[in-house]
């Protein structure tokens, strides 16, 4: 076991190091590129004045280096900063609380953390059930079948999959609601009921991938001689994949799993647009759009956490699950 | 006269005369289309009749080396007498639009010569490697002749908002009362250009900096290999959107942007394919004889890993053309009005909740090409990879 935790340790040492740099990145991007913040709060009617006292408002005139570590201290502490078009309203109309990026932050992130958790429920069963019996019932045709439906969704933008069931379940036959528009404080059933079509949308996305790798992963073991020794004890061919296959093919499809919830990260940008659902993408979206780089910079870094965290936590399972790591001799 | 030997027909020596004269006759249709409009714009005619001339010394060159046989001049030049005739039928759009005609006919040239030229391997190919190449070839027709089939202008406003289908505009109007066949054509050669330069450019600087760092190793990896990984950690969606707020979303920056975060994929690939070429004898060999790094990667490690690389480059392809389209679709990506189908989708998705399906027209178009290119990369990763089944 400890091989397992040394190797483990090593990971998540070099997982910390990756996020270090990814917030270096993310904040030198932002800081290095031409503009300056406090001319683009005032936009036009900049005086030097103005800009200079913006500039000491936000600490923009201490260097670089260390405007960084208060940053990244903010962050750890959960203070986020304040967003560029609150500042704006507050300027405007002379003080009042505006709200600080944490507080647009933490609501949106909960709605796309649920949105999520939909996804991965309904999409991993399915995708692993999908995959086994691809694998069981190979080159039939439900074998081609599932292989062509899972490269066209694969090969179709997102909001192509969104519109096409907006249209069949919203429009054609009004069975869900096409706009996603959830608040707090409301039932968990309602709130189940209209992210019902963007987390199918996301699922269609995301199952195709992992239905395929699943498949490819227990074909490629069907040829070992324990599989062939089990299947000339007479075992019938579902037992054989679920109870001999399945356990060793668990690592690449682990993998597979959590890369493509990785992946949902992105792909929840454009559905939650395409729904109008109130998550952290449509924030993201929004932010780019009017420029906000305080929020901009947030989101980001929270997405590529996730990321990064994700693609961790697929390197420490794919360990876990490699019997040779685990019971070493 | 008896059919005696019918493999004499398909199978027999081209004459050179049909090239010669072919080449000549596109030639100075070519001449004739730019002559016309001296006149009104010198310089572009100008420039068209010198660039008529070094095509035709291309297309000449290219054509006297391919496997010549009489079936497959008859093909090439029946092919571009057909598209001259359909040029001369419709001279006033064609005229109207030299250049285009121009590339249009480039177009058909080089795909009749890859025909004949790989006609062996297309004749065993599967129906969906057929799908995918027809698919491709008319999107490629379409982009490189739109202005010359689209009915009206690309930002041409040439009826009410949301018009049906009818015959005048045939899948009706836009959100501003642009024709939406016209947008659709003219959407097409913008998206499909853009990713194809963007997908060019990331495999220009991906690829050569994997061999590069295959070639030299030592520090040179390392630091574009820790690079890579660093730009690699963060989302590519979410890096370009962060990217794209700073720079603003112009065209330029837009391939820029995209090409870079994509490199990353492309060096992955090129520098494992070129670490297993690296090692072998026979670059060991062409090392110790003294040359050059430069003829190294050119002659012995580029053209060992070119099979992979062009599988790469379609598969690269589809997820350029996705990114682009989903940041066109979020109002990030191709600014109007300028005709791009993500965005098309986006302006008339209010369509949608009426029933009326021409929203999903642009997207289905997006999708329709990206398998078609999925095909096409399966069937030739299945033919290099040297499986016979």
């Amino acid at each position: 076991m400890g091989n397992v935790l040394s190797i483990i340790l090593q990971r998540l040492a070099l997982g910390l190091l990756t996020l270090l740099i990814v917030s270096i990145v993310i904040f030198v991007a932002v800081n290095m590129l031409p503009g300056d913040f406090a001319e683009l709060i005032l936009g036009q009617g900049a005086t030097p004045e103005a800009v200079k006292s913006i500039r000491e408002d936000l600490g923009l005139d201490q260097p670089l280096v260390s405007r960084y570590f208060g940053w990244l201290g903010g962050m750890l502490t959960g203070d986020l900063g304040t967003s560029f078009s609150q500042l704006n309203f507050q300027t405007n109309l002379g003080g009042g609380a505006g709200k600080t990026v944490a507080q647009q932050i933490a609501p949106r992130f909960a709605n796309t953390m649920f949105l999520a958790t939909v996804t991965a429920a309904i999409a991993v069963p399915v995708a692993v059930v999908l995959g086994i019996l691809a694998a069981l019932y190979r080159n039939t045709i439900f074998d081609r079948a599932a292989n062509i439906f899972t490269l066209s969704s694969i090969s179709s933008p997102e909001f192509f999959m969104a519109y096409v069931l907006i249209l069949f379940f919203a429009v054609l036959n009004p069975i869900l609601p096409s706009l996603s528009n959830i608040y707090d404080g409301m039932a968990f059933s309602d709130r189940l009921n209209k992210s019902l079509l963007p987390a199918l949308t996301l699922t269609l996305v995301v199952t195709a991938h992992m239905m395929r790798m699943t498949r490819a992963a227990i074909i490629n073991l069907l040829a070992s001689p324990y599989i062939e020794m089990a299947r000339l004890k007479g075992m019938s061919p579902m037992r054989v994949i679920v109870k001999h296959a399945l356990p060793n093919a668990l690592a690449p499809i682990i993998n597979v799993v959590a890369l493509n919830l990785a992946y949902l990260i992105t792909g929840v940008v454009v559905v939650e647009v395409v729904f109008v659902y109130p998550g952290l993408g449509q924030l993201f979206v929004d932010s780019v759009s009017k420029r906000d780089i305080p929020v901009v910079q947030a989101c980001s870094l929270i997405f590529a956490m996730t990321y990064v965290l994700l693609n961790l936590l697929a390197d420490v399972l794919s360990i876990m699950s490699n019997p040779r790591l685990l019971h070493p001799r | 006269m008896t059919m005696s030997a019918p493999s004499n027909a398909f199978g027999g020596q081209a004459s050179p005369w049909v090239s010669r004269i072919a080449m000549a006759a596109v030639h100075f249709f070519i001449l004739v289309l730019f002559l016309q409009n001296v006149a009104a714009d010198t310089w572009s005619s100008v420039i068209g009749l010198l660039f008529a001339h070094l095509y035709s010394v291309v297309a000449l060159t290219y054509w006297s080396k391919i496997e010549r046989t009489a079936a497959g001049d008859t093909v090439i030049v029946t092919v571009t007498l057909e598209y001259v005739l359909m040029a001369i039928i419709f001279w006033e759009r064609a005229s109207a639009w030299p250049w285009s005609t121009m590339f249009g006919l480039g177009m058909v040239q080089v795909c009749a010569f890859a025909a004949v030229k790989y006609w062996k391997d297309l004749r065993r190919a599967p129906a969906s490697a057929w799908f995918g190449l027809i698919v491709i070839l008319v999107y490629v027709m379409v982009a490189a002749t739109a202005p010359i089939i689209a009915p009206f202008g690309e930002t041409e406003i040439v009826g009410s908002e949301y018009d049906v289908w009818s015959n005048k505009h045939l899948l009706g109007t836009d959100n501003l009362g642009r024709d939406m066949f016209t947008r659709l054509i003219y959407g097409g050669r913008n998206t499909v250009g853009i990713a194809f330069t963007t997908t060019l450019l990331a495999f220009i600087i991906g690829g050569f900096a994997g061999i590069l760092a295959a070639a030299m190793r030592g520090w040179v990896d390392q630091v574009l290999g820790r690079l890579v990984d660093i730009l690699m950690a963060i989302p590519s969606f979410i890096f370009a959107l962060l990217i794209l707020t700073i720079v603003g979303t112009s065209i330029p920056s837009l391939i820029m942007v995209i090409a870079v975060l994509d490199a990353t994929r492309v060096f992955r690939l090129a520098r494992a394919v070129s670490m297993n070429v690296v090692v072998l004898d026979y670059v060991e060999a062409a090392s110790l004889r003294g040359e050059g790094l430069w003829w190294l990667i050119r002659s012995e490690i580029l053209p060992n890993i070119l099979p992979p690389l062009v599988a790469e480059f379609g598969l690269r392809f589809c997820f350029v053309f996705l990114f682009l389209s989903g940041l066109s679709f979020l109002g990030l990506g191709i600014q109007p009005p300028t005709a791009d189908w993500g965005s098309m989708v986006r302006d008339n998705a209010t369509l949608i909740t009426y029933g009326d399906i021409t929203p999903l027209l642009p997207a289905a178009a997006i999708a329709i090409l990206t398998i078609g290119v999925n095909f096409v990369v399966d069937w030739f990763l299945h033919k290099a990879s040297g499986l016979k089944d």
